[in-house]
């Protein structure tokens, strides 16, 4: 494949598409797959066929305002539909060319007005299963380019240069990781993509890998450059089902179009990527615990040093990234480094991707530059809290994360901020809670969720988690006592500072971040056996006291 | 390099045989483990003994090890499932929205918890991390099918449609 033959597919794909007079792009992304994308899919096809009009029906990844779904957008005129069931079809597309469907419209301006595409750039665009389709938008371009005419070297500068930091939560800076695998010692190292999206809550990932999996095999391809692998594996969760399909599709046909193998556009640049199944244990998100995963070993991490960057899968050097990190990559080395470098806030570049979900009207993906305001996400693009009820809380970065309060909301979106406030960016899950959600049952959420996941290596986590679990549900059914909670934060101060990974290190912050902000409603819980959002069931023991009194 | 010859395979079930195709793909290497396993519940639906000694020799992994991994992983299970399986997400959307209410009703209507199976072999209850349709939130998964936005009653009356099957 040269960069000739590139562009002679994206134009072979213009003009098969110009013979078309409408493009009916259909969202079959999980969320509006189960709800009959499939069906609705069939029966526009059927109903353009009827009709005698040239439309191109095409399946396309999540769209991203799922609660609107199924969607389906028609273009040229760009009109989006939602709610589309499979017998609106003949209506739609007889509204093709002017009279679009007022009934099924959907004004969502305010929700898409201040969001910026970068990872989902194609997500609605194109067809996940067509590599041409992905070609036909600039696809593999960055490769191609990388390969002729840049030094890996070079790939890391500008890399370093748009300031990108890791999207699977711990933020550290991606240019200075491939800079250290780049300069590591060995003829042999390997290239990770983390999509053990193990954040319950964040489904971005899912998306990108079933929306647009070959921008990640591009972003992998491009990262083996430059740190000199030639071998790739893919970490994908076995509850992920259709991003693995899709991902072997992408895989078979990246290969057929020599954009992944031996002598890659006839450089002497060999490399290929393997699937490897997780198997549902939220540990394997840590780096060490991933590789022995894909070792074929139980995901139990190791203490760094070393780094993997100088060993790791199977001691050699190992460049770990998440999908979303790989996503970034083809859009800047595209476009610049500079370009990348000047969205975001001063210290975070570039967008994130959100997954909006909880009390929340438009739940789904959302892709914003970083330094946006919680508020604004959440109000805006969001569109609130619906059915009267009163905003609570925000978590961010799951069962590592914590809950940022009302007040908070007006801080700009960054990896530092987010820290500071007691929470971290996590992989991008945001989960929005109102007044029908007791904080400290939340708490117990997490911790009950830390507790079975741990892994059992190290003791602060395994027996720490499991005593905090204790102490929460007490204070939950009302026989907790301020003792209790006195304990619960100074196990927290423990098991923060002397687990061997992030799981135990960061397993506090929920019970940290809601001590911090909601700590009335435990102290409603213990002195008053009140949960004020009706949600704990107080233990019977307090109400025979309260007869016998 | 002494040669090593594979165990013989446990029965005459063509079963077998994809489990072996997924070993001889990777080489018989001890990393392909986690990737035969998967190999092995998605065809006998779960992993028994004989399973996990066959893999384990076949690999030359201490069974030890294969055992560690078969139980380290939430994913594979060492009992068979029923005819069907409901799968609450417990998810922290999910967890929101009501998941454990939802979770409730499953084993009162069942009479068993999480992880177990009907005495019937009829329907295996289950709980699942996250299956990423948080959007839509509480999402139960009705063999394998995604079902969003799910009541309690809702999901009581695909029980009840297997529970007379």
């Amino acid at each position: 494949m040269t960069i000739e033959e590139l562009e002679q597919i994206a134009k072979n794909v213009q003009q098969e598409n110009a013979k078309y007079d409408f493009e009916v792009n259909v969202c079959m992304d999980l969320a509006c797959a189960s709800q009959g994308a499939g069906a609705l899919k069939d029966a526009l096809e059927k109903a353009a066929e009827a009709a005698g009009k040239k439309v191109l029906v095409r399946r396309t990844g999540c769209m991203g305002p799922c609660s609107h779904g199924p969607l389906v957008r028609v273009d040229p005129e760009e009109t989006l539909y939602h709610h589309v069931k499979a017998e609106n079809a003949p209506s739609i597309v007889y509204g093709l060319g002017g009279s679009p469907v007022p009934e099924l419209q959907c004004d969502l301006n305010d929700h898409f007005a201040s969001q910026v595409r970068v990872v989902l750039e194609n997500a609605g665009l194109i067809d996940p299963e067509k590599v041409d389709d992905y070609i036909a938008h600039d696809g593999y371009k960055a490769l191609l380019t990388v390969l002729t005419e840049m030094t890996p070297n070079g790939v890391v500068h500008r890399i370093t240069e748009s300031g990108l930091r890791g999207r699977g939560g711990g933020g550290y800076p991606t240019g200075l990781k491939w800079g250290t695998v780049a300069k590591a010692k060995g003829d042999v190292k390997y290239v990770v993509c983390n999509g053990d999206e193990g954040d319950p809550g964040a489904f971005m990932d899912r998306s990108v890998m079933e929306g647009d999996p070959h921008r990640v095999i591009e972003g992998m391809a491009i990262a083996a450059y430059a740190v000199g692998a030639s071998k790739g594996f893919i970490y994908v969760r076995a509850e992920y089902p259709v991003a693995v399909s899709r991902l072997t599709t992408a895989l078979r046909e990246a290969r057929r179009h020599g954009l992944l193998g031996n002598n890659i556009c006839n450089t002497p640049f060999n490399f290929d990527v393997e699937i490897r199944l997780g198997a549902g244990a939220f540990v394997c998100g840590e780096e060490t615990a991933l590789i022995a995963s894909i070792e074929g070993k139980r995901g139990t991490p190791k203490p760094r040093p070393p780094y993997p960057a100088s060993s790791g899968l199977w001691g050699k050097p190992t460049l770990i990234n998440n999908v979303e990190t790989y996503a970034n990559i083809a859009p800047i080395v595209r476009n610049g480094g500079k370009w990348f470098h000047d969205m975001g806030s001063e210290r975070s570049k570039g967008t994130k991707v959100f997954a909006l979900t909880g009390k929340i009207a438009n739940t789904g993906l959302v892709e914003v530059p970083m330094g946006i305001k919680l508020r604004e996400i959440i109000e805006v693009i969001g569109g609130g809290v619906p059915g009267g009820h009163k905003f609570k809380a925000v978590q961010t970065g799951g069962p590592s994360g914590g809950c940022i309060p009302e007040e908070m909301l007006d801080v700009g979106v960054s990896y530092d901020a987010l820290v500071k406030m007691g929470s971290i960016m996590g992989s991008g899950g945001m989960i929005v809670m109102d007044d029908t959600s007791c904080m400290v049952n939340v708490a117990r959420f997490f911790i009950e969720f830390c507790m079975t996941e741990s892994c059992g290596k190290c003791i602060p986590c395994r027996a720490g988690t499991a005593q905090m679990y204790t102490l929460l549900t007490r204070i939950c059914n009302g026989t907790g006592t301020m003792d209790d909670l006195a304990l619960l934060e100074d196990l927290c101060v423990t098991v923060k500072e002397t687990s061997l990974c992030g799981l135990g290190q960061t397993a506090p912050n929920p019970v940290l971040s809601t001590l911090k902000y909601f700590r009335n409603e435990y102290i409603e819980h213990i002195l008053d056996k009140r949960c004020r959002a009706g949600v704990c069931q107080m233990a019977a023991v307090e109400t025979e006291k309260e007869v016998v009194a | 390099m002494p040669v090593i010859t594979p165990p013989p395979l446990p029965s005459e079930d063509k079963r077998w045989k994809i489990v072996n195709g997924t070993m001889r793909k990777n080489g018989f290497a001890r990393h392909a483990l986690i990737e035969t396993l998967h190999t092995v519940q998605s065809s006998f639906g779960f992993l028994d003994d004989d399973a996990i000694r066959f893999v384990a020799l076949s690999l030359r992994v201490p069974l030890s090890q294969a055992y560690g991994v078969a139980t380290f992983y939430h994913y594979f299970t060492l009992k068979p499932p029923g005819k069907h399986t409901v799968t609450v997400c417990a998810g922290t959307a999910c967890y929101i929205k009501g998941a454990d209410k939802l979770i409730a009703t499953a084993e009162k209507r069942l009479g068993i918890t999480p992880g177990q199976t009907t005495p019937n072999g009829q329907i295996s209850l289950m709980t699942a991390r996250c299956v990423g349709a948080c959007s839509r939130a509480p999402v139960v998964l009705c063999d394998g099918e995604v079902a969003g936005e799910i009541t309690g009653e809702q999901m009581l009356e695909q029980l009840e449609r297997w529970a007379v099957e």
